[in-house]
């Protein structure tokens, strides 16, 4: 086994939370003919004849199609009950490490539904191809913290993030080809998606377009576009109207930005704060996290507007060359995006509410909900590499925003 | 100066003492901070200086030391009587009010921050109760403050309280004898043997307000000049990669902290010496 | 008080029942506002959906694998910080010499360090692009995004609490009982034992539970050199912002709830030894 960042706390006796990886589970009897419910990965689960049971508690069942290995799902009460025990008792009963490759996906904020599930799939597709089952680990927080973590050391075979600077930044720091975002298609960003409004139901201030957001006693939800990446896209789709409707962007985008009356770090924290603590009269959002807003905190409440104006953003994914050691760690993790770009994997990104490039396979009704309207890229405004540092960077016209009167 | 460094002693275990004192506060301590001087010095003096002077990171400095002196001066009056109150007198409830004291540790900054916004928002508890008084709080600078208030809470009554445990009831006694009323006792015998203990309080409850992140930027709003605080400049800094810059403001916050401290420090060590040995 | 009839005449060292009384309300108004009302607000939010699916919430693998690495991290950082100090309290309450504010200020230093900027400094101490953190990770000891890391920011973080708490009673103590018990020919670890560490243990208690409190509840420094994976690198405190983020408010509300719990485990502990030592402290302090 390769030497990796827990060895030496496997060596102090400290390693049950730590990477799953070092001792295989043995088979303690077979043949065990019960029918029996096993956890697969994350929530996917599979029912089958039990034949054998492993050291660690894992169960391996016969489905009639394949041998799957998983945890046994006990009763919810057992659960429980085993929970709160757990819980009380911290060390005892920690799940022993698999012997199968294991893969860690840094990713943003917004993506952590559609990786969940994702994941789930992936691992069951991956399995069915006849590999031992994989453990992927994702990680969110904001893109740039997460890319500077990997730069940092942390051992991420997969990044997902939200912008493509963030990325350069890790190619900058040698773990990646300075080309990497052609090797995958559509420059390497397998989902896209919007910014549009998310108002409260009936749309009490009657906002239809990024001009009506500048009116005297409106007041809008953006997280800051100093922390969070996706509202750099809020502001940049701000502008891009702004140029389109003759307006003088930089003073449109200033009078916006003086209405925003609560600048959350993140994008849900922003989410939380509309919906949650009911203050301003629009959110700035992601398409997906106002469709996901919807869904978890109630579509009687908020509806969705689309502006005439809006921005293409082009979440991209990179294969982090410097932390891959194995050959058979590149093939997990070539496979797992190439299954992004697959019609199962973009079927997940329409049903995340992503706007993706293939519908071949997906739900009709996932991919006829996004409405058509007038997107601007990245590539409109020079790329990243000027944008960031021309509107965002340290007393970059962002921040000329806020000058004292 | 002819003062030895250290002055003898008959009381052994200077030697094991002060090693364990130095490597540890070495190892965990003054070397990673070294680590963020060192990277602060690369980008010289000249560089921190800009980085800070600005309109925009003086506002925030400014603002993130004021309120956390507000909150650990509210701290300050309020642990003390905390304390007290908990030491002294025998009432229904008074061990749940003692459990109470460490909450604001024990709940992570983040849980602490989302749950104070929920009760000062607008549509909050307490938060409803103010606007109809036409008063906003979260959101604001008030918002902030409480936030503030909260996460110094437990240092002033939790550094007082063992030296009040202590305290032998004779010297009341005695002062009491003497003619004293209870409140010249209480002003001029009790206080004075609780000002270092209040004093270290204070000077943590500062100390740990002035860098706390998590649960004010709930409810703070983060508006650049209103609701900023310098925490989030570091933490945008460090957003842009622009890592010199954010060691550049983390370096000033701690230079002015330690400014704060160390007189403090130097205040309570005075006073001893003027005051000798109890 | 309410169980004994009031006295006529109070004793020379109490304050009239009036005064009592309003410092008492004070108190409980302050406490309920200020931490009372979040600590409701936590568990009602934890209990939104019945107490079955918040206990179910934490059945959960992840959710037990941040809880186990949240207590390895107090068990090993509360001891070591205890036994810090401890020898600190010593070295500075004991002995004379210069430079004592200076070096009580250093040990204050970490409380005046944003979180933020304390993983800051640890990535930048032992990051993998730093000159000692290059040289582990090729030693496959990487730090950074692993359990030392945590260890350390946690360290940094709760480093001043047990001092801290310490130097002032000791102060308040004063050397004369070591003195004389040193003339009275005991050793140096005898006295310290049975003369200094009896005068001391409420200090100490409350500073490891302090200290233990904040640990666990540490976020922002850990935050940043966790690395944040699910079931590995992830403490409670981080694995109920992700809760969060992703809608689950039940799951991470019951997680903070027993956060909140687990340290009230440790005060029913300091509890059981003050009413163990009831008779004690009535004899020697309480009339």
């Amino acid at each position: 086994m390769t030497p990796r960042f827990d060895t030496p706390l496997t060596i102090l006796g400290v390693m049950p939370f730590l990477r799953r990886a070092a001792s295989a589970g043995r088979p303690i009897s077979k043949e065990i003919d019960v029918l029996t419910t096993i956890q697969v990965a994350g929530d996917v689960t599979a029912q089958g004849l039990r034949v054998a049971e492993l050291t660690d508690g894992r169960v391996t069942i016969e489905t009639g199609r394949e041998r799957l290995t998983g945890w046994p799902v006990p009763r919810t009460l057992r659960a429980a009950l085993a929970g709160a025990a757990l819980a009380l008792m911290g060390f005892v009963g920690a799940p022993a490490p698999v012997q199968a490759e294991s893969l860690l996906n840094v990713s943003y904020d917004p993506t952590r539904e559609l990786y969940r599930e994702l994941n789930e799939v992936f691992s069951a597709w991956w399995v069915a191809q006849g590999n031992e089952a994989p453990t992927i680990e994702v990680s969110h927080g904001g893109s740039g913290s997460q890319a500077r973590a990997v730069i940092d050391g942390l051992e991420a075979q997969v990044v997902t993030l939200a912008l493509a600077s963030d990325i350069d930044k890790i190619a900058e720091a040698g773990k990646l080809p300075p080309d990497w975002q052609s090797r995958l298609p559509h420059n390497s960003s397998p989902y896209t998606s919007t910014i549009v409004f998310l108002v409260r139901e009936g749309n009490p201030k009657g906002l239809k377009d990024w001009g009506d957001l500048v009116a005297d006693g409106v007041e809008v939800i953006t997280p800051n576009p100093k922390t969070s990446g996706g509202a750099r896209w809020n502001y940049l789709a701000a502008w891009a109207w702004a140029e389109k409707n003759g307006q003088d962007p930089k003073e449109f985008v200033g009078k916006l930005f003086r209405n925003v009356p609560v600048l959350d770090s993140g994008a849900r924290g922003s989410t939380t704060t509309f919906a949650q603590r009911g203050i301003g009269d629009v959110l700035l959002a992601w398409e997906n996290e106002a469709y996901l807003a919807l869904k978890e905190l109630g579509e009687d409440q908020f509806d969705i507007v689309v502006p005439s104006v809006s921005v293409l953003a082009e979440p991209p994914v990179a294969l982090v060359e410097g932390n891959i050691k194995t050959d058979d760690s590149r093939k997990l993790a070539e496979a797992y995006l190439n299954f992004l770009y697959s019609p199962e994997g973009q079927a997940l990104a329409y049903k995340h509410f992503y706007r993706a490039w293939d519908p071949s396979a997906a739900n009709p009704e996932d991919v006829a909900r996004f409405p058509q309207l007038d997107l601007v890229g990245i590539d409109a405004f020079g790329g990243w590499a000027k944008v960031q540092p021309e509107h965002f960077g340290d007393g970059g016209i962002f921040d000329q925003i806020y000058v004292p009167k | 100066m002819g003062k030895p460094l250290i002055h003898r002693s008959p009381i052994p275990g200077l030697g094991l003492s002060m090693g364990i004192t130095l490597t540890m506060l070495s190892l965990i301590v003054l070397l990673p901070i070294g680590a963020l001087l060192l990277k602060g010095a690369s980008y010289g003096i000249e560089g921190i200086w800009q980085t800070v002077n600005r309109e925009r990171v003086w506002a925030a400095l400014f603002l993130s030391f004021r309120l956390s002196l507000f909150a650990a001066l509210f701290n300050l009056v309020f642990g003390l009587l905390l304390a007290w109150v908990l030491v002294r007198y025998r009432f229904p409830g008074r061990r749940i009010l003692d459990a109470a004291v460490d909450l604001p540790f024990a709940l992570p900054t983040a849980v602490a921050g989302i749950a104070l916004t929920a009760l000062y928002a607008p549509n909050g508890v307490f938060g409803a109760l103010a606007r109809d008084l036409g008063w906003k709080i979260a959101y604001t600078q008030w918002g902030i403050f409480i936030a503030l208030v909260f996460v110094g809470l437990p240092f002033v009554t939790r550094t007082v309280q063992p030296v009040i445990e202590e305290i032998e009831r004779e010297v009341e006694e005695a002062s009491a004898t003497l003619g004293a009323s209870r409140a010249y006792t209480l002003r001029h015998v009790i206080l004075p043997m609780l000002t270092p203990a209040a004093l270290t309080g204070f000077a943590l409850a500062l100390a740990r307000a002035v860098g706390e992140y998590g649960s004010v930027i709930f409810i703070a709003g983060n508006i650049p000049l209103v609701t900023e605080i310098a925490p989030l400049l570091i933490v945008i800094q460090l957003e842009e990669f622009n890592y010199d810059a954010a060691a550049a403001i983390g370096i000033a916050m701690l230079l002015i902290s330690f400014a704060m401290l160390l007189a403090i420090n130097l205040i309570q060590v005075w006073s001893r010496r003027r005051i000798g040995h109890v | 008080m309410s169980d004994i009839p009031a006295p006529r005449f109070r004793a020379a060292t109490e304050e009239a029942p009036a005064v009592r009384w309003t410092l008492i309300c004070l108190a409980v108004l302050g406490l309920a506002v200020l931490v009372f009302a979040p600590l409701i607000a936590v568990f009602a939010e934890a209990l939104a959906r019945g107490s079955a699916a918040a206990v179910a919430s934490l059945a959960n693998r992840d959710a037990q694998a941040a809880i186990r690495l949240t207590l390895t991290i107090a068990a090993i950082s509360v001891p070591l910080n205890a036994a810090f100090g401890i020898a600190a309290a010593w070295f500075i309450t004991k002995f004379d010499f210069r430079g004592k504010a200076f070096l009580i200020t250093l040990i204050d230093l970490p409380f005046s360090v944003s979180p933020v900027v304390a993983g800051l400094c640890i990535v930048l101490m032992f990051g993998a692009n730093s000159l000692i953190g290059g040289w582990l990770v090729a030693q496959g000891w990487p730090i950074v995004f692993a359990l030392p890391g945590i260890v350390l920011a946690t360290m940094f973080v709760t480093f001043p609490f047990v001092a801290r708490e310490l130097i002032p009673v000791m102060i308040e103590q004063g050397r004369a009982e070591e003195e004389a018990a040193l003339t009275l020919g005991a050793s140096g670890w005898r006295v310290f034992r049975t003369v200094t560490l009896p005068n001391i243990r409420w200090a100490l208690l409350y500073g490891v539970l302090l200290c233990n409190a904040r640990a666990m509840g540490e976020f922002g420094a850990v935050a940043v050199v966790s690395g944040k994976i699910r079931g590995q690198t992830a403490t409670m405190p981080i694995t109920i912002e992700m809760l969060y983020n992703e809608y689950l408010s039940v799951a991470a509300f019951s997680l903070a709830a027993l956060l909140a719990l687990l340290a009230l485990v440790t005060l029913a502990l300091k509890t059981a030894l003050e009413i163990r030592n009831a008779d004690a402290l009535a004899a020697s302090h309480r009339p």
